[in-house]
């Protein structure tokens, strides 16, 4: 039986290489594009008939803006606003990833650690910039916590510092752990189906609760992937 | 002792972790129904919160999972 890993495995369609760099159209590639066509299309789709009334697909459209808008307003504040954009394609492109995958026969994504930990640099490095645009060397008081002894200081700055460079690593391997874990559960109980014949409808019917539960987990990792972003931005904007 | 026989016992003492995300997912929402059965009104505000923390505590119980799946099947 194949290994409950194959199915992350990264397949070639179209190879090409620039200057000695793979830049090979993979799985992987083709899966963000439709990705990214399903939430153009999903949108697009939604506010086509800007309707007073929302008809189906505009309730749809018009609550995923409307949850995330209120998830910057409640946890980044007014100053959140120009970043509502970002945030609300960093939220879409994990959530129709995670759910696109979720179909047999597709490619996750998100269960790579390299798309993961990609999309979190992004979220560390332009929080980071954010910060130091706004509050000048201000901003590196972020390292201290305010209200402790100055003596602390030598013991509370390495490990403030160590655990805002963290932040990238365990936002990534969060989403990443999640999918590939939850991918590879389902391979297992999907492989005790098969090899226990008869009786593998108790597996079955696990399988299909996991299956739910890993329905639950795409949408909440999502979630914690773009309130954590929102939270940072809190931080680089108003410090502490 | 083969390497096949120590993959399987260290897959198994990787999982051992979850013991304590057990505990932990326990005390989310045991924190949760107290709080809802002391104030009904409040479980709007409160139940995104709970539903952070489970996903924040689940993903440490995968970390161990993974671990114990890198080891069975690499």
């Amino acid at each position: 039986m194949a290994s409950p890993l194959q199915q992350f495995e990264i397949k070639t369609i179209a190879s090409a290489h620039v200057g000695g760099v793979d830049v090979s159209f993979t799985n992987a590639s083709l899966f963000m594009i439709v990705a990214i066509a399903a939430i153009t299309a999903f949108l697009l789709l939604g506010v086509r008939k800007r309707a007073l009334v929302p008809g189906r697909m505009q309730s749809l459209a018009e609550l995923s803006y409307e949850f995330i808008a209120g998830l910057v307003r409640d946890n980044v504040g007014h100053a959140g606003r120009p970043y509502f954009p970002f945030i609300f394609t960093l939220f879409m492109f994990i959530l129709f990833a995670n759910t696109i995958g979720l179909i047999p026969f597709t490619f996750t994504v998100t269960s790579h650690i390299i798309v993961t930990f990609a999309l979190a640099l992004v979220v560390f490095i332009g929080v980071t910039i954010v910060g130091i645009a706004k509050h000048g060397t201000k901003w590196f008081s972020y390292f201290f916590p305010p209200g402790a002894p100055i003596y602390m200081a030598p013991l509370l700055v390495p490990i403030e510092i160590l655990s805002y460079l963290a932040r990238p690593v365990t936002l990534a391997l969060r989403l990443f752990a999640n999918m590939m874990a939850g991918h590879t559960m389902l391979k297992v109980f999907a492989g005790f189906v098969v090899a226990m014949g008869l009786l593998g409808v108790a597996p079955l019917a696990i399988l299909i609760a996991l299956y739910m539960l890993e329905l639950i987990v795409a949408v909440l990792q999502a979630f914690v992937f773009t309130i954590l972003t929102c939270l940072y931005l809190h931080d680089a904007l108003h410090l502490h | 002792m083969s390497v096949e026989a120590a993959k399987l016992i260290g897959a198994g003492l990787a999982v051992i972790g979850l013991a304590g995300v057990g505990v932990g997912i326990g005390n989310v929402f045991a924190a949760f129904i107290n709080s809802v059965a002391r104030n009904p009104s409040a479980q709007g505000t409160v139940f995104p919160f709970t539903m952070l923390g489970f996903a924040l505590v689940e993903a440490i119980a995968l970390f161990a999972l993974l671990i114990a799946f890198l080891i069975l099947f690499r």
